[in-house]
């Protein structure tokens, strides 16, 4: 029996998430008495991969086919449960980010496994295996046993952290066996976002509601982001309004995140939205009404204007980083 | 082609989230039940698909897997334009026992909408199940659907970016926030008409569920926030960064 876990790459970089996917796979695999292997699927180079070693990962399995760019949920999926197989893997543990999400359900159904989605942090138990995960979109906690023999797990960004190691990673090359055919998704044209912190990597989120007024008055946010590594969020009324794009929008219909501080500015905090942001460790609110329900789930608080504020702060930070 | 819509039924959105004395179920009482709220932009999408491309899109159906109580809700999508309804009578246990019991109605279906997760436990599960049950491609994250010539153009988010895809049906999308942009509201002609309109019961399958939830729990209050006066930036900047130690 082994841990096996799924390390994403884009464009042949690890992603942020990976690394703390190999921390949490380490430590899983030290609670369970069982070796953990990786897995990485796609064209990654030799010295890229080896960063996992500072994590505890030890073996690595890459299979280089290039065709995996296309992010073909079924293809993907079917090369997980191969290397699951041969590996004799019990656990498949992946990011809950958008392609794990796509892939963990397939896999789940291939392997007979329970699944486990947006885990938070470590198993509750191993014998029974229970994991605790958000429900109600961030109203709640559940506990959820997965019975069966084989599970496959999706670990919640920044709910585990980082945890250094200094193990030397040995890199096998591996084969899925797949063939042109089993890729069937036609990727026409890739928009990427580039220089900018990804929302689900961001340790530091800048948000704007409706009391921004309009998105030109967006560029205090966007700087501010930039002097902090943030990334950038809204609240519903402003992704609908068209104001800031869908990616944006944070809260029960959009995404749910769990960065270490959360600024939310003009945004009144409405139950939809504080179940998406809830997870945060420390919450900042700037609102000019006093009564904003955004002021009950936040740790600091603000009342005034934010135009008034914003500048402030940004030359406070300013100073910060002086 | 025809569509499905997999409905999920779930407490409204603005439901204060209460659990038994022993926190090992949900309490249900009082609480208004909707179409899951993805569901709802997804059936909205395929409303406006059959619209667009008629001849090409035959008709709109919606399945639900639940007992009898949750018909209100498939009588919802039926009243915003949907044209016949199935309700898979079994107990919704867990992600796996769902999809187990839509793949007995799905593969009549070319192409199948799953809203991303539900709004209840978050499972983010059902859709892809789904896809593997019925041995079909999948596409994740979906914001946008149309039909081109004779293929889907279809827009998706990637961690990174996103993408314009070509694909074929059968096919089956799990779609996301974008797709659609404001869920669709049934006019009194829509509810007068959704009463004379097919909705099938099936008998659900014994499926052994794979996973159960042992117990909840709610957060635990937070503490008061700590205000700071509009013109002390400064101050806010350095307790986040000596006192909460995020900066």
């Amino acid at each position: 029996m082994s841990v096996l876990v799924y390390i994403e790459n884009w464009d042949g970089k690890l992603k942020k998430i990976s690394f703390e996917l190999a921390s949490y796979a380490v430590k899983l695999g030290e609670e369970m008495s069982q070796p953990v292997v990786a897995l990485s699927l796609g064209n990654v180079e030799e010295s890229e991969l080896k960063k996992l070693g500072a994590y505890g990962i030890t073996k690595i399995l890459s299979d280089a086919n290039d065709a995996y760019a296309t992010l073909d949920n079924r293809a993907i999926a079917k090369a997980v449960a191969v290397a699951a197989e041969k590996q004799g893997a019990t656990l498949v543990l992946m990011a809950n980010n958008n392609l794990g999400k796509a892939i963990a359900p397939r896999l789940a159904v291939r392997m007979k496994a329970g699944l486990g989605t947006a885990v938070l942090g470590l198993p509750i138990s191993i014998t029974p295996f229970v994991i605790k995960k958000s429900v109600f979109t961030g109203k709640s906690y559940g506990f959820l046993n997965i019975k069966s023999t084989n599970k496959v797990l999706t670990l919640s960004s920044n709910s585990f952290g980082l945890v250094e190691k200094n193990a030397d990673a040995t890199i096998e090359s591996f084969n899925a066996d797949l063939t042109a055919a089993d890729f069937e998704t036609v990727v026409e044209n890739t928009n990427k976002i580039t220089g900018k912190v990804l929302l689900q990597d961001a340790e530091i989120v800048v948000s704007g509601g409706r009391g921004m007024k309009g998105p030109e008055n967006w560029a205090p946010l966007e700087e501010m982001a930039e002097l902090l590594g943030a990334g950038l969020a809204c609240s519903r009324p402003v992704s609908d309004e068209g104001w800031r794009s869908h990616s944006e929008h944070v809260g029960q219909t959009g995404k749910i995140i769990a960065p270490n501080l959360y600024f939310a500015f003009g945004i009144s905090g409405a139950i939809q939205h504080l179940g998406g942001v809830s997870g945060s460790k420390v919450i900042v609110a700037v609102n000019k009404d006093p009564d904003a329900p955004i002021f009950e789930a936040a740790d600091y608080g603000i009342v005034g204007d934010v135009f008034k504020v914003l500048p402030q702060l940004i030359e406070a930070i300013k100073e910060m980083k002086a | 082609m025809k569509i499905l819509v997999l409905i999920g039924n779930v407490p409204d959105t603005t439901t204060k989230i209460k659990f038994n004395a022993d926190k090992t179920a949900f309490d249900a009482a009082g609480v208004q039940w909707i179409i899951n709220p993805w569901d709802e932009l997804a059936l909205t999408r395929a409303l406006e698909l059959k619209e667009q491309h008629t001849g090409k899109i035959e008709s709109v159906a919606v399945a639900n897997v639940g007992k009898v109580g949750t018909e209100a809700t498939l009588r919802k999508a039926l009243a915003v334009g949907a044209n016949e309804a199935i309700r898979i009578d079994a107990e919704p246990v867990d992600d796996y026992t769902v999809a187990s019991q839509l793949a007995m109605v799905a593969a009549d279906y070319d192409i199948i909408l799953a809203g991303t997760e539900s709004a209840d436990y978050n499972g983010s599960a059902v859709g892809g199940m789904l896809a593997e049950l019925l041995d079909r491609k999948s596409v994740s994250a979906v914001s946008g659907i149309d039909i081109d010539g004779d293929k889907l153009k279809i827009t998706r988010e990637i961690d990174g970016g996103s993408q314009t895809l070509k694909m074929d049906a059968p096919i089956v999308f799990i779609v996301q926030k974008g797709i659609a942009k404001e869920p669709r509201i049934a006019g009194m002609r829509g509810i007068m008409e959704a009463r004379k309109k097919p909705l099938h019961v099936v008998e659900g399958a014994a499926v052994e569920p794979l996973t159960h939830f042992d117990k909840f729990e709610l957060p635990a209050p937070k503490a008061a926030c700590i205000k700071i006066a509009e013109d002390q930036a400064g101050e806010l900047i350095k307790r986040l960064r000596e006192e909460a130690k995020v900066l």
